[in-house]
């Protein structure tokens, strides 16, 4: 047999004033913890505790999760020039259809292509991940935890192929 | 002359120390609902890079709402429109001026901190709570909009339904203290009970305490009965407004809760007394006393109010900050089918009690 569970009201629930004690006894443990916190902080004291779980945001940005997606790069070879041999991959892929590839001849004989253009349109990325996952060069990936992306027109939501070169190649970004 | 001028002098006095309170408590509730959330709360209005833990929300919500654009919609009465917010602001004010704060003694002269002590005042009182029904109603009938008249007629049939429960809480305090003024209440409430239990009304009246308080936060219009304003649906009675006249609606619920709390001190914990405190100092009932002069006294008389009022302020806010909301037909079943005959079981049994012991 199951123990049966119900929304039933008991006796106490019922009457109501018992139950609106218990809520303001909850309450009321949040503000008084979180007040004498808050004075502590004020004398420079007690500064392990937060007391509160929001983040004060442009001063001070909430850390980022470990495998958060967000703007994207080209990664480079050793020598300095992009790993995107322009496969299209990406753009097939892309379901908002917002990457931008034109190809042109590697002067590598070794390697077939590479891109003249490269644009991304962020203001149509849903940052879905699908390029980095198609990319069978590991050429783009979106580990630069740039997240504010903001522009007052349209057309400075594209970045180009020098905005996604434009990292170092150290390790800067902590590796998956 | 000078008696004109010390009624200038008070009303302007209660006049700011309502006002002031109302718009203390608007940056009060953020702060309060913020903590109480794990949150910090409103702080990003400066002056110069100074924050004064975001007092100067209170400053530029103000100015936003003087510099708006005022709207009235087209095809809504404009004259009532216009009068609705105002009635209800000036009925709100007018039962402060019934509310005896304190009272000074300089120099063997003793003023009171009350603008009329009326011998009717509690009828008074009433009234003028009642009255704000006007400005709810008038709102949302002069704004020619389905949503405001939704929630107006929300409003007035819980504001009726709860006054009654109200009114009726309040004649225990009559039947015990036998008179209707406010002034004298509190020096009824100012004697001794078995020589130790200060008279208090919530000591001699623990239901009435109770539903007064259901009651006056039902007459609030806030959230656990935030019914007429229901700002997830239908926004209310106040749908149609903007700029001030949104901002004297705001600020009337705001004096209402000051004003509530100012009554439930008043009526329920002494007004101004101090258990113990007489006008010449401390006298303990277990022997032992602390003499103290009776301007001193006095003004710990007024400081204990304050104290008294801004506790309530408290409480009301952590029982919004804490309650959902009643749906509506548990919140007319709790008027009428509960607070109702409790409120009137309450004068029954205090009738008795004060029948057997005469
Ligand atoms: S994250 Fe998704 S939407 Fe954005 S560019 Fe890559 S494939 Fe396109
Ligand atoms: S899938 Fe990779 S290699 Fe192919 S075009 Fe896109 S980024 Fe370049």
């Amino acid at each position: 047999m199951h123990k049966k569970v119900t929304n039933e009201l008991n006796f106490w629930h019922r009457i109501y004033v018992p139950e609106v004690i218990r809520g303001i006894w909850i309450t009321s443990v949040h503000f008084f913890t979180n007040l004498g916190i808050h004075i502590l902080h004020v004398f420079g004291m007690a500064k392990k505790h937060k007391g509160m779980v929001t983040f004060q945001y442009p001063e001070d940005p909430r850390p980022p999760a470990i495998r958060l997606r967000a703007r994207h790069r080209l990664m480079k070879r050793a020598n300095g020039t992009t790993r995107c041999v322009a496969c299209m991959m990406c753009e097939t892929i892309c379901p908002a259809h917002c990457i931008y590839i034109v190809a042109e001849e590697d002067p590598d004989p070794r390697i077939e292509k590479r891109p003249k253009v490269f644009d991304i349109n962020l203001g149509l990325c849903v940052v879905c991940g699908y390029c980095v996952e198609a990319c069978p060069e590991d050429a783009i990936r979106m580990d630069t935890y740039i997240v504010e992306t903001s522009s007052y027109s349209r057309d400075g939501m594209i970045i180009t192929l020098e905005d996604l070169m434009n990292h170092d190649n150290q390790d800067m970004y902590p590796r998956h | 002359m000078n008696e004109y001028l010390i009624i200038a002098l008070k009303i302007v006095f209660v006049l700011m120390a309502v006002l002031s309170l109302a718009a203390i408590l608007t940056w009060l509730e953020r702060k309060q609902s913020a903590l109480m959330q794990d949150r910090i709360g409103a702080n990003r209005a400066d002056i110069f890079g100074l924050r004064a833990i975001g007092l100067f929300h209170i400053i530029a919500d103000s100015l936003k709402m003087f510099l708006k654009e005022e709207f009235v919609p087209p095809g809504a009465q404009r004259f009532l429109h216009t009068v609705a917010p105002l009635m209800s602001a000036f009925f709100a004010l007018s039962v402060a001026a019934c509310i005896p704060f304190g009272k000074l003694i300089l120099d063997g002269q003793t003023i009171y901190l009350q603008i009329i002590d009326l011998n009717a005042g509690i009828l008074y009182l009433i009234a003028m709570m009642s009255f704000s029904i006007y400005g709810v109603f008038l709102a949302g009938w002069a704004s020619r909009s389905k949503y405001s008249l939704l929630g107006a007629l929300r409003g007035a049939s819980q504001m009726l339904s709860y006054e009654i429960a109200m009114g009726i809480s309040l004649i225990g305090i009559i039947m015990i203290y036998s008179t209707l003024s406010l002034r004298e209440i509190v020096y009824a409430q100012g004697e001794l009970l078995f020589g130790f239990l200060p008279a208090w009304g919530v000591f001699l009246q623990p239901v009435g305490f109770i539903i007064f308080l259901t009651a006056g936060m039902a007459e609030t219009k806030r959230v656990p009965f935030d019914l007429p304003e229901g700002e997830s649906e239908i926004i209310g009675y106040f749908t149609e407004y903007s700029s001030m006249r949104f901002g004297l609606f705001f600020l009337t619920d705001f004096i209402e809760v000051a004003l509530v709390a100012m009554l439930m001190s008043v009526l329920f914990f002494g007004g101004w007394n101090i258990p113990y405190l007489q006008d010449t100092g401390f006298v303990f009932p277990w022997g032992g006393s602390l003499a103290m002069s009776p301007l001193l006294a006095s003004l710990l008389g007024i400081l204990a109010f304050g104290v008294k009022v801004v506790f309530f302020c408290w409480l009301q806010l952590t029982i919004r900050w804490t309650l959902p909301r009643f749906r509506y037909d548990q919140l007319m079943k709790l008027g009428w089918k509960f607070m109702l005959p409790l409120a009137m079981a309450n004068v029954v049994a205090t009738g008795l009690v004060l029948v057997l012991l005469d």
